[in-house]
C-alpha cells in the first residue's frame, strides 16, 4: 500500500515537471548525399537506409503540421555531405521559420559557422566533440551556448566496469550507458551520463541523447537512458531513438523527463502527424503549443 | 531601408527573410553606415561579452540614429546589449541606452530556455498591435533582462520567475523572444516595426 502511494506520488511529481514546460516536437530528418544530392532516408539501427525525399519538402510538410524544431542529420558525413548541407541549411532557412539544427560530420569552428551563417539555429556535434572536448568550449564561447547542441550516442552495456553509473533496466537488469562514435561503429568506454555532465560544464546549450539500442527499433525511447540524462544535467535533454507512437512520445516526458521528444519514421511514414501527437499529449495534461 | 546591424556572429538569414515576407527592405549592414535606413535592427547571436566586442564600432552610428529617433529594434541578446551590464559577461560593458542589468535565469529552471512561450502585456504599444495575452513566442537565451524602469517593460513572460519579454523607451524596443522563429504572431511583430518606420 506504502509503495504504491509513493508510486503515484513519484508519477504525479513526473507529471508536474512535465508540465512545467511545453512539450516540444521535433521530427528528425537524416539526410543522405548521394551524388551531391540530398535525400531523406530512415535508419534501421544505422543500417538498411530506405530513400525518402526532398529535406526541404519534408520541412515545409513539418512546418505545416505544428513542428516546434526541426533537426536534419547528414549521415553520410562526408566532405561532400558538408557541402551540401550548408546548401540544404540555406534551403531550408528559406522555406521555412521552425527553428532547426543540423549536425553530422561537423569537426572545426569554421565548419560550425558555415552552417549558422546558412542560417541553421543550432549546430550538432557528435564524434567530433569525443575526439576533441574542447571544439565544445571553443564553439559555446565563439557562438554562444544556445547554438552548440551536443549529440550523444549511447548503447546499453551490462558488463559493468569500475567508476560507471549504472541503472536498472526495464527487465530488471542492471547496465551503464556507453558512449558510441561514427554512427555507432565504434565504443569509447566513456560513461554516458559523465559525458553529458561534462559537455554541460563545456558550454554545450543542449543534449541529444540517441539509444544505438532503440533507434529504428520503433519499441519506444531508452527511458532510463533519457531519465538518467535529464537527471544529470540542466541543460534540456531531446529524448531520441525508438519511437513509433504518441504514447511512446508522452512518455518521453512523464517517464524520461526529456524537454523535447524526437522521432522520424513514424513522421516520415505518415503514421501520424505532428498534430495528432500533440492532441494526444493535451489530452494527457500536457503543455503544448 | 531597414539596417540589419551585421556584427559578424552569422545567421542573419532568418531575420532578413522574416522582414522580406512583411513587406521590408532589409539591408545586411557590415559597417557603421547607416544612410537612408528609416529603421535598425540589432539581432541576437552570441554571447554578451562577444557581442558587445563586435558592436563597439557601431556604438556611436547607433547613438547618433537614436538621438535622431531612428527606430532600434534589438532581438535576444541585441536586447540584452541595451542595458548597462550582464552577468555573463561580467567585464563588457553594454550600450546602457535602457538602464538596466541583464542576469542568469533562475537556477531552478533548465537553462537555457528553449522553446515557447507565453506574453502577459503590461501596456500598449505599437509594435505589439494585434498580439493578445497568452499569445507564444519561441525563446532561447540563458540570461533576462531587469530594467531599473519597471515602465520600460512592457511585456513579460514566465520562466522559473516573471521577466521583461518586450521592453521599449521612446524609439528604443527590445524582444528577449525570436519574433523571425515566432511563426505568424512574430512575422506581425515585425510587420508592426516595419510599418512604425514608415510613418
Amino acid at each position: 500500500m506504502e509503495a504504491l502511494a509513493g508510486k503515484a506520488f513519484i508519477s504525479g511529481y513526473l507529471l508536474l515537471t512535465a508540465m512545467r514546460d511545453y512539450a516540444m516536437i521535433v521530427p528528425c530528418l537524416d539526410v543522405k548525399v548521394v551524388g551531391g544530392v540530398p535525400s531523406v532516408v530512415k535508419g534501421v539501427k544505422f543500417v538498411d537506409l530506405k530513400r525518402q525525399g526532398d529535406p526541404v519538402e519534408f520541412a515545409r510538410r513539418y512546418q505545416e503540421q505544428g513542428a516546434d524544431e526541426l533537426v536534419f542529420l547528414d549521415i553520410t558525413a562526408s566532405h561532400e555531405g558538408r557541402r551540401t548541407m550548408v546548401d540544404v541549411a540555406r534551403r531550408v532557412a528559406d522555406a521555412v521559420d521552425v527553428p532547426f539544427t543540423v549536425g553530422g560530420g561537423i569537426s572545426s569552428i569554421q565548419g560550425i559557422k558555415e552552417i549558422l551563417d546558412a542560417g541553421a539555429d543550432r549546430v550538432g556535434i557528435n564524434t567530433a566533440a569525443v575526439r576533441d572536448p574542447d571544439l565544445v568550449r571553443s564553439a559555446a564561447r565563439t557562438f554562444g551556448s544556445e547554438r552548440i547542441t551536443v549529440a550523444v550516442d549511447a548503447r546499453r552495456n551490462t558488463e559493468i566496469i569500475p567508476g560507471v553509473n549504472v541503472y536498472e533496466l526495464e527487465d530488471g537488469r542492471r547496465a551503464w550507458f556507453e558512449v558510441v562514435i561514427y554512427g555507432g561503429r565504434e565504443p569509447t568506454g566513456m560513461d554516458a551520463i559523465e559525458w553529458c555532465r561534462r559537455v554541460e560544464r563545456l558550454g554545450a546549450g543542449e543534449i541529444l541523447p540517441t539509444s544505438m539500442d532503440r533507434d529504428g527499433t520503433n519499441i519506444g525511447y531508452d527511458l532510463p537512458l533519457t531519465k538518467a540524462i535529464s537527471d544529470a544535467v540542466d541543460i534540456p535533454v531531446t529524448a531520441s531513438g525508438g519511437a513509433s507512437t504518441p504514447q511512446h512520445i508522452l512518455e518521453a516526458f512523464t517517464l524520461g523527463g526529456a524537454d523535447k521528444a524526437l522521432a522520424a519514421g513514424m513522421f516520415h511514414r505518415g503514421e501520424y502527424t505532428v498534430g495528432q501527437v500533440k492532441e494526444y499529449l493535451r489530452a494527457n495534461g500536457l503543455r503544448v503549443k | 531601408m531597414i539596417a540589419i546591424v551585421d556584427y559578424g556572429m552569422g545567421n542573419l538569414f532568418s531575420i532578413y527573410n522574416a522582414l522580406l515576407k512583411v513587406g521590408g527592405d532589409p539591408e545586411i549592414k557590415r559597417d557603421p553606415d547607416f544612410a537612408g535606413a528609416a529603421g535598425i535592427i540589432i539581432p541576437g547571436v552570441g554571447s554578451f561579452g562577444r557581442c558587445m566586442e563586435s558592436l563597439r564600432r557601431f556604438q556611436e552610428a547607433l547613438a547618433e540614429r537614436i538621438a535622431e529617433g531612428t527606430p532600434v529594434l534589438g532581438i535576444c541578446i541585441g536586447m540584452q546589449v541595451m542595458m548597462d551590464e550582464s552577468e555573463e559577461s561580467p567585464w563588457a560593458r553594454g550600450f546602457g541606452w535602457i538602464p538596466g542589468r541583464v542576469v542568469r535565469l533562475p537556477e531552478w529552471v533548465t537553462v537555457p530556455q528553449m522553446g515557447w512561450n507565453s506574453l502577459e502585456l503590461k501596456r500598449d504599444l505599437e509594435l505589439l498591435d494585434g498580439i493578445s495575452p497568452g499569445d507564444m513566442f519561441y525563446f532561447v537565451h540563458s540570461y533576462h533582462c531587469i530594467p531599473y524602469d519597471k515602465t520600460a517593460v512592457v511585456a513579460t513572460t514566465h520562466y522559473g520567475v516573471d521577466m521583461a519579454a518586450v521592453v521599449a523607451e521612446e524609439n528604443i524596443y527590445g524582444t528577449q523572444f525570436h519574433p523571425e522563429k515566432s511563426g505568424p504572431k512574430g512575422l506581425r511583430i515585425l510587420e508592426n516595426f516595419v510599418r512604425m518606420v514608415r510613418c
